[in-house]
């Protein structure tokens, strides 16, 4: 039992964190559909004093200016990009959780992939390379046959010529 | 062969160059100069719009507007903040100077009392200041932090952000040379 109360507390403790918006009841619009959209605003902007949280998952009270004024924003009829466009005009593409694919962040979207793939291709050489050298205990196939003697060649060909018959 | 051995070289160099670009960057921070972790993308842009009530005790506060026509110097300051209290003796002797004129932004102030208070205790360099309760101006100027300062040409536009304290090096390195070079224009 000590233990089953054990676990669930680590669960609620790991989970919990994730569950709690720091949207506080005051910030929330009275209209339904237009905090909806604050709030998907709110989840593609960074908090800017925590680095790597959205602001309306951050306490600092930079985001909660920040959700209020996304939700200023929304009220005075600004669209969803507007409001981001407002954001990145005075933050830079910094304050975007999902930074755009331009010029500037060429390096940040194509790297990764790019070091992956170059690793994948140096992984294959490097096996086609073993399998490809002669001798050794674990030799395939493929290096056996390449070592085949004329002779032996013509003695393989003419066995498998009498099995098809 | 050759070929082969220099392969095998390539994830030490890179390790190399890393570290070497790393330990170029510490050695630019320790040595004062300036390295903007998050640069501001409002340099050589107009200043945006808004407008600060008056804190208390002033007669009135200011905007955009207060800014055109002359070279400025806008800071962003708050009672709360402990680097503007070290910042600010700087600011009291700029403005005894005469250097620039020096707008205030009182930024996030709980206590309306604080912002007025904290400048009677330690000497008030502004020429005007406004109360910044919600952070308008603030994020109207992409604003993380406080002390931040930004130097303003004529024509109202940003001509420089200066994140973190003002200091004695800081000011005859940069934004003396700056403001003064403004001011001629």
């Amino acid at each position: 039992m000590k233990l089953k109360a054990l676990i669930g507390a680590l669960i609620l403790g790991v989970a919990l964190p994730f569950a709690a918006a720091a949207l506080e009841p005051s910030e929330v619009l009275s209209d339904p559909a237009l905090e909806a959209r604050a709030r998907e605003v709110g989840k593609q902007l960074r908090c800017v004093v925590c680095q790597n949280q959205s602001i309306d998952d951050s306490n600092a009270e930079l985001a909660g200016d920040m959700r209020l004024l996304v939700r200023e924003r929304i009220q005075a009829g600004d669209s969803n990009s507007e409001v981001l466009a407002y954001m990145v005009d005075r933050y830079g593409d910094y304050v975007l959780l999902n930074p755009p694919f331009k010029a500037s962040t060429v390096v940040l979207w194509v790297g990764p992939p790019a070091i992956g793939i170059l690793g994948l291709l140096w992984v294959v050489s490097f096996y086609r390379r073993r399998a490809g050298d002669a001798g050794g205990d674990d030799v395939g196939q493929t290096s056996q046959a390449a070592t085949l003697s004329d002779e032996e060649r013509r003695r393989l060909n003419a066995l498998l010529k009498d099995d098809n018959e | 062969m050759g070929m082969k051995r220099f392969l095998y070289v390539i994830p030490l160099l890179v390790l190399l160059a890393v570290g070497g670009f790393s330990i170029a960057q510490l050695n630019r921070v320790g040595s004062g100069q300036a390295v903007n972790v998050l640069p501001s993308v409002l340099i050589d842009k107009a200043v945006p719009e808004f407008d600060l009530a008056a804190i208390q005790g002033r007669e009135r506060g200011w905007g955009t507007k207060d800014l055109l026509g002359q070279v400025t110097l806008v800071n962003i300051f708050g009672s709360w903040c402990v680097a503007c209290q070290v910042e600010h003796p700087f600011l009291v002797r700029i403005k005894e100077q005469g250097l620039v004129p020096i707008y205030g932004i009182d930024w996030r102030e709980k206590d309306l009392q604080a912002g007025p208070r904290w400048l009677a205790k330690f000497g008030d360099p502004y020429t005007l200041v406004g109360d910044d309760p919600k952070s308008h101006a603030a994020i109207a100027f992409g604003v993380t932090g406080a002390p931040e300062s930004f130097v303003v040409d004529k024509q109202g536009v940003i001509r420089y952000k200066q994140i973190g304290p003002i200091n004695a090096q800081v000011w005859e390195q940069t934004l003396w040379p700056l403001i003064s070079e403004l001011q001629q224009q």
